[in-house]
This record gives structure tokens, C-alpha cells and sequence, in this order.
């Protein structure tokens, strides 16, 4: 519902049980992984099917892109949901709870620039700011905050690798899993922002009012994200 | 759109107006019933006075000069300018005031994160009574607004503002570690406070695992054994404070519909000991808050104890619409 800019999801039918939201791509085979561990059958989802509502009996998976994650969890349409911590951090204005760390889909969040060129240095002597390309905006402009220096932040929305290479931005801060990516680019890891798993969030709301529930899920999914 | 009106800000149209009248209709008839007499205060404020209210209030209002070149704002909530109301113009009468208001407030909040930036706020303050009696006719006044407008689901969620100020206190964190630690369980990051042993070194590993247990403990009254259970002395006589504001609340017949939550903390300056949340289980939302504010009138230069509450009128609305729907479909069967 967009009530005058009041985003407020509500349920579309009266199903009362859980919804919990999972984020497409790299992550959601670690979340179908714990699924099973924690007792609920994925086959479903595992399958070929297009559908992006599943019904796991005791609660209702919904799909999505994991930025799209927080946006579903802050507004109530999902009562859980899993993301990357990146996604987190990215979107630190959204009030949801964070309730546990997974420990999966570990990735570390990093500055990197060309290989053996100096252009950050010299970007950031000569003409007191570095050009940075980056799909994490925000994650980008608190770290240079924090770390006491300038840069001009270059939101992009596909390959960040290729900024550096054609002249666009002095480095990158990206998400890197293995590293193979930026490698084959040319391109090396200078300085570490973060480690990003995994994380259970959960809509402020349904935390609040649906008590056993919630912590009855989030216990399990703990003891599986342990063992 | 051609003629747009500002961020956060929008038009109310003849049908909207009337649902949104009526709400307000329930409230007006019922606050007055119980005694509480309406007031209203100007939209803007000279700055110092909602600063001397909040100092926090810095970056969410909206700040201006007027012809004599003083600073003024936009009230950002209600709650301050009643308090300088009640300490100036009420200053000869004897308290308790019982006061109603509605009104419009204004933050400088992202529209995008599901908030307007002008909105309208309904709700009661009662000045001069102290708690638990105090908070527990504010409570129960809070629940016969709710039953008023249909939301008969709705749950108060109940905190105090002290209770982990005291127990850290007790724990002897102090300093900047202790605020940290208050910083993130108002934002229920337990992960953080979980994992980041070494940025909380001060806290011993026993004590993590207590503030993080404590935290996450919210439901029926069973809670507050549960605390003391795992929190012995310490968490006992920080938490004595909500189980007499509890033990009142169940006298007056409202105990099954707060939801005690010790994790509970709004980050608004002046609360102190209990603090409120409205939920329904309808919308993803917060209806409304409150709570205790017993040092805010003395900032005003006169202390009196306070507790109040003020539901977000639009929520509401959407809340007892969404409550309307599923009642329908639940009438056609589909359930």
C-alpha cells in the first residue's frame, strides 16, 4: 500500500504463517543448504520452477534479489529475511533487526585499484580526492569518512572492474568472493573494508508481537548455520 | 505532475479526509470522556525552546529565520511544546494536567524510508502523575484508544528506558563503551554486540551473553521471571520498576494486551523508565509510541513527573483499514 508515501506492506491473503524472504543468486543455495539442515524440504525451489512464492508448509519462501531483501523485511511484506551483510550496510537506514549471523556466503568487501599503478596515491596527493567506482555507494563514501580521507564516490550499476581500466575511477570498492574476477582484470586488493556472511533479519513488528514464532525460527536456523 | 508539492508532503482528498475524521472523532470523544482537555500550540517554535525539549533534535528539523532574525522550527513532535505549555501557561494550576492533542509535526526524515515529513500525531500527555500509577492510566487509556478505532488486535509494547542503563551501571561498563552498547541494542543489533568482542572488551563474556539473552526476552509477564532467572539482583531491581507498572496494568484489565519487551528502546532523548510501542499485526509498522519523560518538564523549569503517548494518525488509518480487509476475507471463507 503507498498511503501518501507511508510504505506499509500488508498480506495479501490471511495466511498467517511465517514468510521469509531469500535472496536469488550466490547466496541462496547457502540458504537452501540451512533450510535443510533446519528440518524444511526445498526440493520446491530447488526445481526448475519460475514461481518466486513457495510453499514449505510450515512457513512461505518468497524470492528476490538480495538488495531487494531489507526493502521487503522493513515493510512487513516478509517476516524473515536472509542477505548478505554488504546489503546491510548498504541499506543501514532501514529498520530492521538483525538477528544472527549465518556464517555462509563469506566475502570480504575491499578497495582495490590496477595492479602495480599508482593513481590512488597520486589521485589523492596531487589533487586531494580519489575517483572510486562502486556498486555500494554509501559502504564506499562512510569507509573514506572514517578513514579520514577524500573521494569522489562513481555509483555504477554493472562490471566496477572495468572503471579503473578505462580511465573512469582511480579504484574500485567492491564485494570479492574469490578474487578471480578482479584478477583476471588486472586489478589488486589494496586495503580490506569488511567481512560480509550471511545474516537473519526480521521486520520490527512481527519481531515484536509474533514471539514464538520468530524465536522458535531463528533458533533453529541458528543450531543449522552451527553445525 | 505538474505542480508538485514538496518531498514528504501530500494532499488529502474528500474520501480519505472522512475516514481519517472519523478516527479522529473516536479519539477526540474518548480522550474527553476520560478527562483530557484539548490544547494546540503554534507549528513553529523559537529553535532553543524544542532544543532545550531534545538537544538531539539537530538534524531532523526544519529550521528558518524569522523578520527579527531569531531561529525558528518546525515542531518535530508534539510532547515539547505541550511541556512548555504546562510549565508556562499552566503555571498556576495545580496539577495533574490532563492534556489531548493533534497536530501536525515535521522531520526532515528520507520520505523513501516510509515516513512523511509532515504528519499528523493524535495523543494525550498527563503531567504531574508519576509512575507506575501514572504510566498505567496513560497504558490504559492507550488500549481504550485502540479498541475505539477498531484495532482490537493491537498489542503496547512496554520497555524501559533505564533498565540497561542501570544494568550496565551495575556491570560497571561506563563511558563510551557503555553508550556504544546502548547504541546498539537501540537498534537490536545483537549481532554486533554478539560478535565484537574486542571492540567491547569492558564486557566480560558472561555479561555479553546476559545483555543479549535480556535483550530478546519480550512477552506475557512470565518475562520478568525469565529475567531474573538469568540476571539475578542486578537485572531484579532494574526490572522492579515495569513489574509494578505491569502488576497495575493487569488490575486495570489491560495486562493481555501489553507485551512486555526489555529490549525495548526508542532513541528519542527524553524518555526515561517506561517506554511504548503500538503494534498491530496487520502492517509491517509501528502505530505509535510514548512513555515516561519525568525529566523533561524541569527543563522547562518545572519538574513534574510526565508519560504520554501519540499514535501516527495516517498508520493507523492504513491499520484499521487492513484490519477491515482481513476481517472481510475472513467472513467470505477463505480462511
Amino acid at each position: 500500500v503507498n498511503a501518501g508515501g507511508v510504505q506499509i506492506a500488508h498480506r495479501r491473503q490471511t495466511d498467517e504463517r511465517l514468510q521469509l524472504a531469500l535472496p536469488g543468486g550466490a547466496l541462496l543455495g547457502g540458504c537452501l543448504d540451512l533450510l535443510d539442515r533446519a528440518g524444511l524440504d526445498t526440493r520446491e525451489i530447488r526445481g526448475e520452477s519460475r514461481a518466486l512464492v513457495f510453499d514449505l508448509g510450515e512457513l512461505v519462501v518468497i524470492t528476490m534479489r538480495p538488495s531487494d531483501v531489507p526493502t521487503y523485511v522493513e515493510a512487513g511484506a516478509a517476516d524473515l529475511g536472509i542477505t548478505g551483510k554488504d546489503v546491510i550496510d548498504e541499506q543501514s537506514d532501514r529498520a530492521v533487526y538483525e538477528l544472527a549471523d549465518l556464517g555462509f556466503g563469506r566475502c570480504r568487501m575491499v578497495l582495490a585499484a590496477i595492479e602495480g599503478d599508482d593513481s590512488l596515491e597520486t589521485s589523492a596527493r596531487r589533487l586531494g580526492f580519489m575517483r572510486i567506482a562502486t556498486k555500494y555507494r554509501r559502504t564506499a563514501e562512510r569507509y573514506f569518512e572514517r578513514t579520514g580521507r577524500q573521494a569522489e564516490v562513481i555509483e555504477v550499476k554493472g562490471s566496477v572492474e572495468l572503471a579503473p581500466l578505462v580511465g573512469l575511477a582511480d579504484g574500485i570498492v567492491d564485494l570479492v568472493d574469490t578474487g578471480r574476477t578482479m584478477r583476471e582484470n588486472g586489478l589488486a586488493e589494496r586495503e580490506q573494508i569488511s567481512v560480509c556472511t550471511a545474516r537473519l533479519i526480521a521486520n520490527r513488528v512481527a519481531h515484536k508481537i509474533r514471539v514464538d514464532e520468530i524465536d522458535a525460527m531463528v533458533e533453529r536456523m541458528r543450531e543449522a548455520a552451527s553445525r | 505532475m505538474t505542480h508538485p508539492t514538496p518531498q514528504g508532503t501530500r494532499d488529502i482528498l474528500p474520501d480519505e479526509m472522512r475516514e481519517l475524521r472519523r478516527i479522529e472523532s473516536s479519539l477526540h470523544e474518548l480522550f474527553e470522556a476520560r478527562g483530557y482537555g484539548e490544547v494546540s500550540t503554534p507549528a513553529i517554535e523559537f529553535w532553543d525552546v524544542l532544543a532545550r525539549g531534545d538537544e538531539r533534535i539537530g538534524s531532523s528539523a526544519y529550521r528558518f529565520f524569522d523578520p527579527a532574525g531569531d531561529l525558528l522550527a518546525l515542531r518535530s513532535d508534539m510532547t515539547i511544546p505541550i511541556a512548555r505549555l504546562a510549565a508556562d501557561r499552566l503555571a498556576d494550576a495545580e496539577p495533574p494536567f490532563r492534556l489531548r492533542y493533534i497536530g501536525d509535526a515535521y522531520r526532515s526524515v528520507s520520505p523513501r524510508r516510509g515516513q512523511m515529513r509532515e504528519f499528523r500525531q493524535i495523543g494525550i500527555e498527563l503531567i504531574g502523575a508519576g509512575g507506575p500509577d501514572g504510566t498505567a492510566e496513560v497504558i490504559e487509556l492507550l488500549v481504550a484508544a485502540l479498541d475505539a478505532i477498531g484495532l482490537g488486535r493491537a498489542l503496547v509494547g512496554l520497555g524501559d528506558a533505564d533498565l540497561f542503563r542501570q544494568l550496565l551501571d551495575d556491570l560497571g561498563v561506563e563511558g563510551l563503551a557503555r553508550n556504544r552498547i546502548l547504541d546498539r541494542l537501540a537498534a537490536h543489533d545483537l549481532v554486533a554486540i554478539e560478535a565484537e568482542a574486542g571492540d567491547l572488551a569492558e564486557l566480560g563474556d558472561a555479561d555479553r551473553d546476559l545483555i543479549v539473552q535480556l535483550s530478546s526476552l519480550r512477552g506475557g509477564p512470565q518475562v520478568l521471571d525469565r529475567a531474573r532467572e538469568i540476571g539475578g539482583d542486578a537485572v531484579a531491581r532494574a526490572i522492579s520498576r515495569l513489574a509494578d507498572t505491569y502488576r497495575r496494568l493487569e488490575e486495570l484489565g489491560v495486562g493481555d494486551r501489553v507485551q512486555l519487551d526489555l529490549g525495548l528502546l526508542r532513541d528519542l532523548g527524553y524518555y526515561t523508565g517506561a517506554i511504548l510501542e503500538v503494534y498491530d499485526p496487520a502492517v509491517g509498522q509501528i502505530l505509535g509510541g510514548g512513555g515516561r519523560y519525568d525529566g523533561l518538564m524541569g527543563r522547562f523549569g518545572r519538574p513534574l513527573p510526565a508519560a504520554g503517548f501519540a499514535l501516527y494518525l495516517e498508520r493507523v488509518h492504513i491499520a484499521q483499514a487492513e484490519e477491515e480487509r482481513l476481517q472481510r476475507e475472513r467472513g467470505r471463507g477463505s480462511r
